[in-house]
């Protein structure tokens, strides 16, 4: 076994850690980056407005990971965990962004304690203090589920990334530059796996309905304006989720069209005078 | 016109590839007998790597840290990647995936016994990357010059992924190692438990291996069991010691005559047992499997029906 393939056990005792994926330590995502929160932002509302993108990329992806061995096919397997390590990746930097925004937001853990930031928010936290929204939290299902909740989820998140590259602040900027490839993919995906079983068998157009309509009402809450989301919109940082609304109507009208679907009956839940905060009223699974 | 070449000198072309070294390619010539051993090692192959994605696949929603969880996400969708070379490589010979599936569901074809064990801790994810994937290197290094030109390819590409996943594994228990007295039991213990059972993946001694001599003459296989038992164990004594764990095996101990480790023997009534199907996982790795199969059965009828229309359409047009 002396031949080029022998050297693969070479660097295991040696301490050239070029060579090992995400490294040997736990590295600062951000460092290098310029984190100054942008002039006149609170940066307290910075960073609750990372934690609600953040929120949702986690909790998406936790939910993506727990397809992993249980896909149709291994090609579906692939993509999910490749979706979801995409997701993953996005939450990390937003999670760490929020803690370097306001630091007051990072749970408190005990002097000398080694938790980077990013897990202190991702595992310390309560659960009421998770801003994601519904539609990434609710339990899997069926395939017709997670083709479903992904094209809700990555059209209105894809209209969001391609205006938040011109955010005043560079992290979210740069978050976004690099979460618009990523998630174009999830919504191609899913734009054809609906098509595929809208035009299938009568089976996987009868569950695809089912999911449409178990899911679709979870929809508006992507594109309801939070008050920081306004605030933030105004400053340049942010974006106004109501302004995303007739992109993501015209899109999911057109995979809705071309798969020849009808729109669902029910109107997507929008929070009125409660809140969008009222939404989250279902007890977590 | 060309004509049919007789068997005899198909033959005779196919023993001067081998000869050589050469590889034998899809469209050439094979005894059945030669496809018949490749399809059982290849499919065997690819079974473990995708009923190897469980036992890890256990703590991606519970691992401690997002980068662990990335790192592990990662690495049990390589393993369905994995997965798919081979399967992919297995076509080649004229068996479809959707079969060799059948053979997996019902028992007939076999995966590695290894991942018939369970994995109790999150230190069981790093041993698995250093002793199993360690082993797994091992066997498949020889394999990266195997006879058959699609399996050797795909086994090149598979060595140097495997090589990450067992750096990451044991960057994982060095990461235990040096943090507390309760971290490091925890290695111990883990490491405690694989390790016969890793030295088993090597295959039963060279006296009771059937079918080894054979696939060395067709240069299928390189290495005999116990020579790559051997190499492992000369291998991986020097990184337990720089990782300050021991191997339980009190027969461990360097041999000046041999050069190498002098070693225990595994329980091999054990290995028998888990073969059989009587380990302590077998049960549940099948049964995720096939659930996993039947679930997803109307989303594959879905998209063959949904291929067929659009065929057809694109035939009328």
């Amino acid at each position: 076994m002396s031949d080029e393939h022998g050297s693969v056990f070479d660097g295991l005792l040696g301490g050239d850690s070029s060579q090992w994926a995400f490294g040997t330590d736990f590295e600062d995502p951000l460092a290098g980056v310029d984190t100054t929160t942008p002039d006149g932002v609170d940066p307290a509302e910075l960073a609750a407005y990372c934690l609600m993108l953040g929120d949702d990329a986690l909790i998406m992806s936790q939910r993506l990971s727990e397809w992993c061995s249980r896909a149709p096919d291994l090609e579906e397997d692939i993509a999910l965990a490749n979706m979801a390590l995409d997701l993953l990746g996005q939450a990390r930097l937003l999670l760490a962004r929020a803690a370097a925004a306001d630091p007051a937001v990072v749970p408190a853990l005990p002097e000398g304690s080694p938790v980077p930031p990013e897990d202190a928010l991702a595992f310390f936290r309560d659960d009421r203090d998770f801003r994601n929204v519904r539609l990434a939290e609710v339990p899997n299902g069926d395939f017709a589920h997670v083709v479903v909740r992904l094209l809700l989820f990555s059209t209105a998140r894809l209209a969001l990334l391609e205006r938040l590259r011109t955010s005043r602040d560079h992290v979210l900027a740069a978050v976004a530059g690099k979460g618009v490839k990523e998630v174009a993919y999830h919504r191609d995906w899913a734009g054809r796996w609906f098509l595929t079983l809208a035009q299938g068998t009568e089976e996987s157009h009868r569950r695809l309905l089912a999911a449409l309509d178990a899911l679709w009402p979870l929809q508006g809450e992507l594109v309801a304006a939070h008050p920081l989301e306004r605030s933030l919109a105004g400053a340049g940082v942010g974006v106004d989720p109501a302004e995303l609304r007739q992109e993501v109507d015209a899109v999911l009208d057109q995979v809705l069209t071309v798969s020849g679907v009808p729109r669902p009956g029910r109107r997507p839940w929008r929070a009125s005078a409660a809140g969008p905060d009222a939404t989250a009223c279902t007890p977590r699974p | 016109m060309t004509t049919i070449p007789a068997e005899p000198d198909l033959q005779a072309a196919f023993d001067a590839t081998i000869d050589r070294h050469d590889r034998i390619e899809p469209r050439d010539w094979m005894p059945d007998a030669y496809r018949k051993t490749l399809v059982r090692q290849i499919a065997q192959h690819a079974h473990s790597e995708i009923i190897g994605m469980q036992p890890e696949g256990n703590w991606i929603g519970r691992a401690p840290s997002l980068r662990r969880k990335a790192i592990l996400l990662a690495k049990v969708q390589d393993e369905a990647g994995h997965g798919l070379y081979l399967y992919s490589a297995c076509e080649t010979l004229g068996v479809s995936r959707a079969e060799l599936t059948e053979l997996l569901l019902s028992g007939r074809q076999k995966y590695s016994s290894i991942f018939n064990y369970p994995t109790l801790s999150y230190a069981d994810v790093g041993t698995i990357g250093w002793l199993v994937d360690g082993a797994a290197i091992c066997n498949q290094v020889p394999l990266c010059r195997t006879s058959y030109g699609p399996y050797g390819r795909a086994m090149i590409r598979i060595c140097k992924e495997e090589s990450f996943h067992q750096r990451q594994g044991y960057e994982l228990l060095m990461t235990m190692m040096r943090g507390t007295d309760e971290q490091r039991a925890m290695v111990q213990e883990s490491v405690n438990r694989f390790w016969w059972p890793v030295l088993m993946m090597f295959g039963p001694p060279d006296a009771q291996s059937p079918n080894s001599a054979q696939s060395m003459a067709w240069g299928i296989k390189r290495n005999s069991n116990d020579e790559l038992r051997q190499k492992f164990v000369d291998m991986t004594v020097p990184q337990a010691e720089a990782l300050g764990v021991t191997l339980p095996d009190p027969g461990l101990r360097w041999n000046e005559e041999r050069g190498h480790y002098d070693f225990g023997e595994p329980d091999w009534q054990e290995f028998a047992a888990v073969i059989r199907g009587d380990g302590p996982c077998n049960a549940q790795r099948l049964a995720h499997r096939r659930a996993a199969h039947e679930e997803g059965a109307w989303v594959r009828e879905a998209a063959t029906a949904f291929a067929a229309r659009e065929a057809a359409l694109r035939d009328s047009r």
